[in-house]
Protein backbone atom coordinates (compact mmCIF):
# COMPACT_ATOMS: atom_id res chain seq x y z
CA UNK A 1 0.00 0.00 0.00
CA UNK A 2 2.81 2.40 0.94
CA UNK A 3 4.48 2.05 -2.45
CA UNK A 4 1.20 2.61 -4.27
CA UNK A 5 0.41 5.69 -2.19
CA UNK A 6 3.83 7.20 -2.93
CA UNK A 7 3.15 6.56 -6.60
CA UNK A 8 -0.18 8.42 -6.36
CA UNK A 9 1.44 11.30 -4.48
CA UNK A 10 4.23 11.58 -7.03
CA UNK A 11 1.70 11.65 -9.86
CA UNK A 12 -0.26 14.36 -8.03
CA UNK A 13 2.70 16.60 -7.30
CA UNK A 14 5.74 15.35 -9.27
CA UNK A 15 7.75 18.43 -8.30
CA UNK A 16 8.00 17.33 -4.64
CA UNK A 17 9.90 14.56 -2.84
CA UNK A 18 7.38 13.10 -0.43
CA UNK A 19 9.91 10.69 1.11
CA UNK A 20 11.82 13.50 2.82
CA UNK A 21 8.86 15.50 4.16
CA UNK A 22 7.87 15.21 7.81
CA UNK A 23 4.50 16.87 7.21
CA UNK A 24 2.99 17.01 3.70
CA UNK A 25 0.55 19.78 4.68
CA UNK A 26 2.85 21.91 6.83
CA UNK A 27 5.62 21.66 4.24
CA UNK A 28 3.25 22.85 1.52
CA UNK A 29 3.36 19.66 -0.56
CA UNK A 30 -0.41 19.25 -0.52
CA UNK A 31 -3.10 21.95 -0.49
CA UNK A 32 -6.81 21.34 -0.01
CA UNK A 33 -7.41 20.70 -3.72
CA UNK A 34 -4.58 18.14 -3.73
CA UNK A 35 -6.15 16.39 -0.74
CA UNK A 36 -9.44 16.15 -2.63
CA UNK A 37 -7.66 14.72 -5.68
CA UNK A 38 -5.73 12.34 -3.42
CA UNK A 39 -8.92 11.11 -1.76
CA UNK A 40 -10.46 10.39 -5.17
CA UNK A 41 -7.36 8.43 -6.23
CA UNK A 42 -7.24 6.50 -2.93
CA UNK A 43 -10.93 5.58 -3.24
CA UNK A 44 -10.40 4.34 -6.79
CA UNK A 45 -7.14 2.49 -6.12
CA UNK A 46 -8.10 0.91 -2.80
CA UNK A 47 -11.79 0.33 -3.47
CA UNK A 48 -13.18 2.32 -0.57
CA UNK A 49 -15.25 5.39 0.23
CA UNK A 50 -13.48 7.73 2.61
CA UNK A 51 -15.88 9.29 5.10
CA UNK A 52 -16.09 13.05 4.62
CA UNK A 53 -15.34 13.66 8.30
CA UNK A 54 -12.01 11.87 7.83
CA UNK A 55 -11.00 14.32 5.10
CA UNK A 56 -9.13 16.66 7.43
CA UNK A 57 -5.55 17.90 6.92
CA UNK A 58 -4.17 15.95 9.90
CA UNK A 59 -5.09 12.66 8.19
CA UNK A 60 -2.90 13.51 5.19
CA UNK A 61 0.29 14.74 6.83
CA UNK A 62 2.31 11.56 6.32
CA UNK A 63 2.28 8.24 4.53
CA UNK A 64 1.41 6.51 7.82
CA UNK A 65 -1.60 8.77 8.36
CA UNK A 66 -2.80 8.21 4.81
CA UNK A 67 -2.52 4.44 5.17
CA UNK A 68 -4.42 4.64 8.46
CA UNK A 69 -7.29 6.62 6.94
CA UNK A 70 -7.53 4.24 3.96
CA UNK A 71 -7.59 1.22 6.28
CA UNK A 72 -10.13 2.86 8.60
CA UNK A 73 -12.46 3.32 5.65
CA UNK A 74 -12.18 -0.26 4.43
CA UNK A 75 -9.48 0.16 1.83
CA UNK A 76 -8.08 -3.10 0.52
CA UNK A 77 -4.41 -3.79 -0.01
CA UNK B 1 -33.44 28.37 14.79
CA UNK B 2 -36.30 26.40 13.34
CA UNK B 3 -39.32 28.12 11.81
CA UNK B 4 -42.33 27.29 9.70
CA UNK B 5 -44.69 29.33 7.57
CA UNK B 6 -48.19 28.47 6.42
CA UNK B 7 -49.91 29.74 3.32
CA UNK B 8 -46.89 31.17 1.52
CA UNK B 9 -45.64 29.97 -1.83
CA UNK B 10 -43.14 30.61 -4.57
CA UNK B 11 -45.08 31.57 -7.70
CA UNK B 12 -42.18 32.13 -10.06
CA UNK B 13 -38.42 31.67 -10.45
CA UNK B 14 -36.25 33.36 -13.04
CA UNK B 15 -32.50 32.84 -13.32
CA UNK B 16 -30.49 35.48 -15.20
CA UNK B 17 -27.07 34.54 -16.51
CA UNK B 18 -24.35 36.70 -18.07
CA UNK B 19 -23.81 36.32 -21.80
CA UNK B 20 -20.13 35.35 -21.68
CA UNK B 21 -19.40 31.68 -21.27
CA UNK B 22 -15.90 30.46 -20.41
CA UNK B 23 -14.78 26.94 -21.21
CA UNK B 24 -12.54 25.46 -18.50
CA UNK B 25 -10.08 23.89 -20.94
CA UNK B 26 -9.80 26.99 -23.11
CA UNK B 27 -9.54 29.34 -20.13
CA UNK B 28 -6.78 27.33 -18.46
CA UNK B 29 -4.94 26.29 -21.64
CA UNK B 30 -2.09 28.79 -21.16
CA UNK B 31 -1.05 27.32 -17.80
CA UNK B 32 -2.71 23.90 -17.66
CA UNK B 33 -0.89 21.01 -16.02
CA UNK B 34 -2.09 17.47 -15.32
CA UNK B 35 -3.27 18.83 -11.95
CA UNK B 36 -5.47 21.39 -13.72
CA UNK B 37 -7.13 18.68 -15.77
CA UNK B 38 -7.48 16.48 -12.67
CA UNK B 39 -9.23 19.34 -10.89
CA UNK B 40 -11.75 19.49 -13.70
CA UNK B 41 -12.57 15.81 -13.37
CA UNK B 42 -12.69 15.65 -9.57
CA UNK B 43 -14.51 18.94 -8.99
CA UNK B 44 -16.79 18.69 -12.01
CA UNK B 45 -15.86 21.95 -13.68
CA UNK B 46 -16.66 22.40 -17.35
CA UNK B 47 -18.02 25.86 -18.10
CA UNK B 48 -18.83 29.02 -16.24
CA UNK B 49 -20.46 32.34 -16.94
CA UNK B 50 -19.05 35.63 -15.74
CA UNK B 51 -20.45 39.13 -16.14
CA UNK B 52 -18.62 41.81 -18.09
CA UNK B 53 -16.26 43.98 -16.06
CA UNK B 54 -18.69 46.91 -16.12
CA UNK B 55 -21.77 44.93 -15.06
CA UNK B 56 -23.09 45.42 -11.54
CA UNK B 57 -25.29 43.20 -9.41
CA UNK B 58 -28.22 45.57 -9.83
CA UNK B 59 -27.79 45.44 -13.64
CA UNK B 60 -28.33 41.67 -13.60
CA UNK B 61 -31.26 41.88 -11.19
CA UNK B 62 -32.86 44.74 -13.09
CA UNK B 63 -32.53 42.81 -16.34
CA UNK B 64 -34.51 39.99 -14.76
CA UNK B 65 -37.25 42.14 -13.22
CA UNK B 66 -37.72 44.08 -16.46
CA UNK B 67 -37.99 40.77 -18.33
CA UNK B 68 -40.81 39.73 -15.98
CA UNK B 69 -42.63 43.06 -16.37
CA UNK B 70 -42.27 43.10 -20.15
CA UNK B 71 -43.53 39.53 -20.44
CA UNK B 72 -46.54 40.11 -18.15
CA UNK B 73 -45.17 37.68 -15.57
CA UNK B 74 -45.22 40.44 -12.93
CA UNK B 75 -47.11 43.70 -12.55
CA UNK B 76 -45.61 46.74 -10.87
CA UNK B 77 -48.70 47.24 -8.73
CA UNK B 78 -48.31 43.72 -7.31
CA UNK B 79 -44.89 44.46 -5.83
CA UNK B 80 -45.08 44.91 -2.08
CA UNK B 81 -41.41 44.48 -1.32
CA UNK B 82 -38.05 44.32 -3.04
CA UNK B 83 -35.71 42.05 -1.12
CA UNK B 84 -32.13 41.91 -2.38
CA UNK B 85 -29.43 39.52 -1.19
CA UNK B 86 -25.89 40.08 -2.40
CA UNK B 87 -22.28 40.32 -1.30
CA UNK B 88 -21.33 42.54 -4.24
CA UNK B 89 -23.65 45.56 -4.00
CA UNK B 90 -23.39 48.56 -6.33
CA UNK B 91 -22.86 50.92 -3.37
CA UNK B 92 -22.74 50.96 0.42
CA UNK B 93 -25.32 53.75 0.23
CA UNK B 94 -27.96 53.53 -1.18
CA UNK B 95 -29.04 49.92 -0.76
CA UNK B 96 -29.35 47.95 -3.97
CA UNK B 97 -33.09 47.45 -3.41
CA UNK B 98 -33.44 51.25 -3.55
CA UNK B 99 -31.46 51.34 -6.79
CA UNK B 100 -33.91 48.83 -8.27
CA UNK B 101 -36.86 50.74 -6.78
CA UNK B 102 -35.74 53.94 -8.48
CA UNK B 103 -34.96 52.33 -11.82
CA UNK B 104 -38.35 50.63 -11.86
CA UNK B 105 -40.26 53.74 -10.75
CA UNK B 106 -42.07 51.96 -7.95
CA UNK B 107 -44.44 53.62 -5.46
CA UNK B 108 -43.17 54.97 -2.13
CA UNK B 109 -44.92 52.28 -0.07
CA UNK B 110 -42.86 49.41 -1.51
CA UNK B 111 -40.58 47.94 1.15
CA UNK B 112 -36.88 47.95 0.17
CA UNK B 113 -34.54 45.66 2.05
CA UNK B 114 -30.96 44.46 1.45
CA UNK B 115 -29.30 41.53 3.17
CA UNK B 116 -25.58 40.84 2.87
CA UNK B 117 -25.36 37.09 2.65
CA UNK B 118 -23.19 34.74 0.62
CA UNK B 119 -23.94 31.12 -0.32
CA UNK B 120 -26.90 30.78 2.05
CA UNK B 121 -28.61 33.82 0.49
CA UNK B 122 -31.33 32.14 -1.55
CA UNK B 123 -32.83 30.08 1.28
CA UNK B 124 -32.40 32.87 3.83
CA UNK B 125 -34.15 35.18 1.37
CA UNK B 126 -37.12 32.80 1.19
CA UNK B 127 -37.29 32.89 4.98
CA UNK B 128 -37.14 36.71 5.09
CA UNK B 129 -39.70 37.03 2.28
CA UNK B 130 -42.05 34.76 4.21
CA UNK B 131 -41.77 37.01 7.27
CA UNK B 132 -42.53 40.07 5.13
CA UNK B 133 -45.55 38.39 3.54
CA UNK B 134 -47.03 37.60 6.94
CA UNK B 135 -47.45 41.36 7.42
CA UNK B 136 -48.24 42.45 3.89
CA UNK B 137 -51.63 43.34 2.49
CA UNK B 138 -53.46 40.77 0.36
CA UNK B 139 -52.43 40.55 -3.25
CA UNK B 140 -48.97 41.98 -2.72
CA UNK B 141 -45.89 39.98 -3.67
CA UNK B 142 -42.29 39.94 -2.52
CA UNK B 143 -39.74 40.17 -5.33
CA UNK B 144 -36.68 38.43 -3.95
CA UNK B 145 -33.46 39.02 -5.89
CA UNK B 146 -30.13 37.32 -5.39
CA UNK B 147 -27.36 38.79 -7.49
CA UNK B 148 -23.57 38.79 -7.48
CA UNK B 149 -20.81 39.81 -9.87
CA UNK B 150 -17.80 38.65 -7.88
CA UNK B 151 -16.28 37.06 -11.01
CA UNK B 152 -16.87 39.87 -13.49
CA UNK B 153 -14.15 40.40 -16.06
CA UNK B 154 -13.46 41.33 -19.65
CA UNK B 155 -13.42 38.27 -21.90
CA UNK B 156 -9.86 39.18 -22.95
CA UNK B 157 -8.49 39.09 -19.41
CA UNK B 158 -6.54 35.90 -18.79
CA UNK B 159 -6.92 34.10 -15.50
CA UNK B 160 -3.85 32.92 -13.60
CA UNK B 161 -5.34 29.85 -11.92
CA UNK B 162 -8.38 27.62 -12.45
CA UNK B 163 -11.60 29.42 -11.71
CA UNK B 164 -14.97 27.84 -11.02
CA UNK B 165 -16.82 30.93 -9.83
CA UNK B 166 -19.71 32.32 -11.80
CA UNK B 167 -22.04 35.30 -11.81
CA UNK B 168 -25.82 35.12 -11.86
CA UNK B 169 -28.98 36.68 -10.52
CA UNK B 170 -32.28 35.10 -9.60
CA UNK B 171 -35.67 36.76 -9.28
CA UNK B 172 -38.11 34.78 -7.18
CA UNK B 173 -41.71 35.86 -6.66
CA UNK B 174 -43.27 34.87 -3.36
CA UNK B 175 -46.84 35.48 -2.32
CA UNK B 176 -49.56 34.43 0.07
CA UNK B 177 -51.79 31.50 -0.84
CA UNK B 178 -53.93 29.96 1.87
CA UNK B 179 -53.72 26.56 0.17
CA UNK B 180 -49.92 26.49 0.11
CA UNK B 181 -48.40 23.69 2.22
CA UNK B 182 -46.32 24.52 5.29
CA UNK B 183 -42.70 25.47 4.55
CA UNK B 184 -40.01 24.59 7.09
CA UNK B 185 -36.74 26.43 7.67
CA UNK B 186 -33.62 25.99 9.75
CA UNK B 187 -31.06 28.76 10.16
CA UNK B 188 -27.63 28.38 11.72
CA UNK B 189 -24.55 30.57 11.94
CA UNK B 190 -21.07 30.38 13.40
CA UNK B 191 -19.37 33.77 13.25
CA UNK B 192 -16.38 32.41 15.19
CA UNK B 193 -15.35 30.61 12.00
CA UNK B 194 -15.97 33.66 9.77
CA UNK B 195 -12.37 33.86 8.56
CA UNK B 196 -12.66 30.53 6.74
CA UNK B 197 -14.18 32.57 3.88
CA UNK B 198 -13.23 36.21 3.94
CA UNK B 199 -12.52 39.16 1.68
CA UNK B 200 -10.41 41.33 3.96
CA UNK B 201 -10.24 44.58 2.03
CA UNK B 202 -13.03 46.78 0.74
CA UNK B 203 -14.98 47.55 3.89
CA UNK B 204 -14.36 50.15 6.56
CA UNK B 205 -12.03 47.90 8.59
CA UNK B 206 -9.56 47.67 5.70
CA UNK B 207 -10.33 50.04 2.82
CA UNK B 208 -8.91 49.01 -0.56
CA UNK B 209 -5.57 50.62 -1.37
CA UNK B 210 -2.80 49.86 -3.86
CA UNK B 211 -1.12 47.91 -1.02
CA UNK B 212 -4.13 45.66 -0.40
CA UNK B 213 -4.03 44.68 -4.07
CA UNK B 214 -0.53 43.22 -3.78
CA UNK B 215 -0.67 39.42 -3.92
CA UNK B 216 1.85 38.59 -1.22
CA UNK B 217 0.02 36.15 1.06
CA UNK B 218 -0.07 32.37 0.76
CA UNK B 219 -3.53 31.02 1.57
CA UNK B 220 -4.07 27.28 1.27
CA UNK B 221 -1.23 27.07 -1.21
CA UNK B 222 -2.48 29.96 -3.35
CA UNK B 223 -1.08 33.49 -3.65
CA UNK B 224 -3.64 36.04 -2.54
CA UNK B 225 -3.97 39.78 -1.92
CA UNK B 226 -6.21 41.34 0.71
CA UNK B 227 -8.56 42.33 -2.15
CA UNK B 228 -9.12 38.67 -3.03
CA UNK B 229 -11.53 36.20 -1.50
CA UNK B 230 -9.57 33.99 0.89
CA UNK B 231 -10.81 30.47 1.42
CA UNK B 232 -9.45 27.95 3.88
CA UNK B 233 -10.49 25.02 1.70
CA UNK B 234 -10.11 22.33 4.37
CA UNK B 235 -11.96 24.35 7.00
CA UNK B 236 -14.84 25.07 4.62
CA UNK B 237 -15.05 21.47 3.46
CA UNK B 238 -15.09 20.18 7.02
CA UNK B 239 -17.66 22.77 8.09
CA UNK B 240 -20.01 21.65 5.34
CA UNK B 241 -19.57 17.95 5.98
CA UNK B 242 -19.90 18.32 9.74
CA UNK B 243 -22.73 20.85 10.03
CA UNK B 244 -24.96 20.40 6.98
CA UNK B 245 -25.96 16.70 7.32
CA UNK B 246 -27.28 17.05 10.88
CA UNK B 247 -29.14 20.20 9.88
CA UNK B 248 -30.76 18.31 7.01
CA UNK B 249 -31.67 15.39 9.29
CA UNK B 250 -33.18 17.88 11.73
CA UNK B 251 -35.30 19.75 9.21
CA UNK B 252 -36.55 16.52 7.65
CA UNK B 253 -37.67 15.43 11.11
CA UNK B 254 -39.19 18.88 11.80
CA UNK B 255 -41.16 18.69 8.55
CA UNK B 256 -42.21 15.09 9.19
CA UNK B 257 -40.61 13.91 5.95
CA UNK B 258 -38.35 10.95 5.36
CA UNK B 259 -35.34 11.18 3.06
CA UNK B 260 -37.17 9.08 0.47
CA UNK B 261 -40.12 11.47 0.45
CA UNK B 262 -37.91 14.28 -0.79
CA UNK B 263 -37.96 14.47 -4.59
CA UNK B 264 -35.01 16.84 -4.94
CA UNK B 265 -32.14 17.95 -2.75
CA UNK B 266 -31.29 21.30 -4.30
CA UNK B 267 -28.17 22.42 -2.50
CA UNK B 268 -25.63 25.14 -2.97
CA UNK B 269 -23.01 23.83 -5.41
CA UNK B 270 -19.39 24.62 -4.52
CA UNK B 271 -18.12 21.60 -6.47
CA UNK B 272 -18.95 18.04 -7.44
CA UNK B 273 -16.72 16.45 -4.80
CA UNK B 274 -18.36 18.26 -1.89
CA UNK B 275 -21.82 17.29 -3.08
CA UNK B 276 -20.80 13.67 -3.64
CA UNK B 277 -19.54 13.51 -0.08
CA UNK B 278 -22.66 15.23 1.26
CA UNK B 279 -24.90 12.75 -0.56
CA UNK B 280 -22.83 9.86 0.80
CA UNK B 281 -23.03 11.18 4.37
CA UNK B 282 -26.78 11.77 4.07
CA UNK B 283 -27.43 8.46 2.33
CA UNK B 284 -29.24 10.27 -0.47
CA UNK B 285 -28.97 9.17 -4.14
CA UNK B 286 -26.71 11.47 -6.11
CA UNK B 287 -29.36 11.70 -8.84
CA UNK B 288 -31.55 13.61 -6.39
CA UNK B 289 -28.77 16.07 -5.55
CA UNK B 290 -27.66 17.74 -8.81
CA UNK B 291 -24.20 19.21 -9.19
CA UNK B 292 -24.67 20.39 -12.77
CA UNK B 293 -24.91 24.10 -11.94
CA UNK B 294 -21.28 24.47 -10.90
CA UNK B 295 -20.38 22.20 -13.83
CA UNK B 296 -22.13 24.29 -16.48
CA UNK B 297 -22.41 27.80 -15.07
CA UNK B 298 -19.97 28.07 -12.15
CA UNK B 299 -20.61 28.63 -8.46
CA UNK B 300 -22.74 31.77 -8.37
CA UNK B 301 -22.74 32.03 -4.57
CA UNK B 302 -26.16 33.09 -3.25
CA UNK B 303 -27.87 32.52 -6.60
CA UNK B 304 -26.79 28.88 -6.93
CA UNK B 305 -29.92 27.33 -5.39
CA UNK B 306 -32.22 29.50 -7.50
CA UNK B 307 -30.31 28.67 -10.69
CA UNK B 308 -30.57 25.02 -9.63
CA UNK B 309 -34.38 25.28 -9.42
CA UNK B 310 -34.66 27.11 -12.76
CA UNK B 311 -32.29 24.80 -14.64
CA UNK B 312 -33.18 21.41 -13.19
CA UNK B 313 -36.91 21.78 -12.56
CA UNK B 314 -37.70 24.50 -15.10
CA UNK B 315 -40.96 24.16 -17.03
CA UNK B 316 -41.81 20.97 -15.15
CA UNK B 317 -42.69 23.19 -12.19
CA UNK B 318 -45.57 24.72 -14.15
CA UNK B 319 -47.64 21.57 -13.89
CA UNK B 320 -45.91 19.33 -11.35
CA UNK B 321 -45.27 19.57 -7.63
CA UNK B 322 -42.10 18.39 -5.94
CA UNK B 323 -41.13 18.12 -2.31
CA UNK B 324 -37.74 19.77 -2.14
CA UNK B 325 -35.04 20.09 0.44
CA UNK B 326 -33.05 23.27 -0.19
CA UNK B 327 -29.80 24.17 1.52
CA UNK B 328 -27.33 27.01 1.21
CA UNK B 329 -24.06 27.03 3.14
CA UNK B 330 -20.88 29.04 3.09
CA UNK B 331 -19.53 32.46 4.06
CA UNK B 332 -20.43 33.61 7.53
CA UNK B 333 -20.26 30.77 8.28
CA UNK B 334 -23.96 30.22 7.66
CA UNK B 335 -26.04 27.20 6.81
CA UNK B 336 -29.74 27.64 6.03
CA UNK B 337 -32.04 24.85 4.91
CA UNK B 338 -35.67 24.43 4.00
CA UNK B 339 -38.21 21.74 3.18
CA UNK B 340 -40.79 23.17 0.79
CA UNK B 341 -43.29 22.09 -1.82
CA UNK B 342 -42.44 23.65 -5.15
CA UNK B 343 -44.84 23.53 -8.06
CA UNK B 344 -47.72 24.94 -10.06
CA UNK B 345 -45.71 28.11 -10.53
CA UNK B 346 -46.49 30.74 -13.15
CA UNK B 347 -42.98 30.62 -14.57
CA UNK B 348 -39.68 28.89 -13.93
CA UNK B 349 -36.99 29.54 -16.47
CA UNK B 350 -33.47 30.67 -17.18
CA UNK B 351 -32.55 33.51 -19.49
CA UNK B 352 -29.23 34.74 -20.86
CA UNK B 353 -28.72 38.48 -20.51
CA UNK B 354 -26.58 40.79 -22.65
CA UNK B 355 -24.50 41.73 -19.59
Amino acid sequence: MEKNIYKILNELRPEFDFTTSKDFIEDGLLDSFDVVALVTELETNFNCLIDALDIVPENFTSIEQIIAVVRKNGGTL
Amino acid sequence: MLAKFNGIKISGVLAVLPKTEYDYDEETAHFATPATRRLKRVMGFSKRRAALSTTTSSDLALYGIRYLLENDLLKKEEIGALLVLSTSPDYYIPPMSNVLHGELGLPFDVVCMDISQACAAYVLGMFQASMLLEHMEDGKKVVMCTSDVLCRKDPEWKIGEPSFGGDAATITIMERDESAPTAYYSIYNDGARREALIMHAGGFRMPRTPETAIPNHIVDGKVRSYDDLWMDGSAVFNFMQKEVPPAIEEILSYSGRTKDEIDWYLFHQPNKFMLQKLSQRLGVPQEKMPWNIVENFGNSSGSCVGVDIAYNLGEALLTNRYTCCLSGFGGGLSWVSAVVELGNVEFCRMIISDL
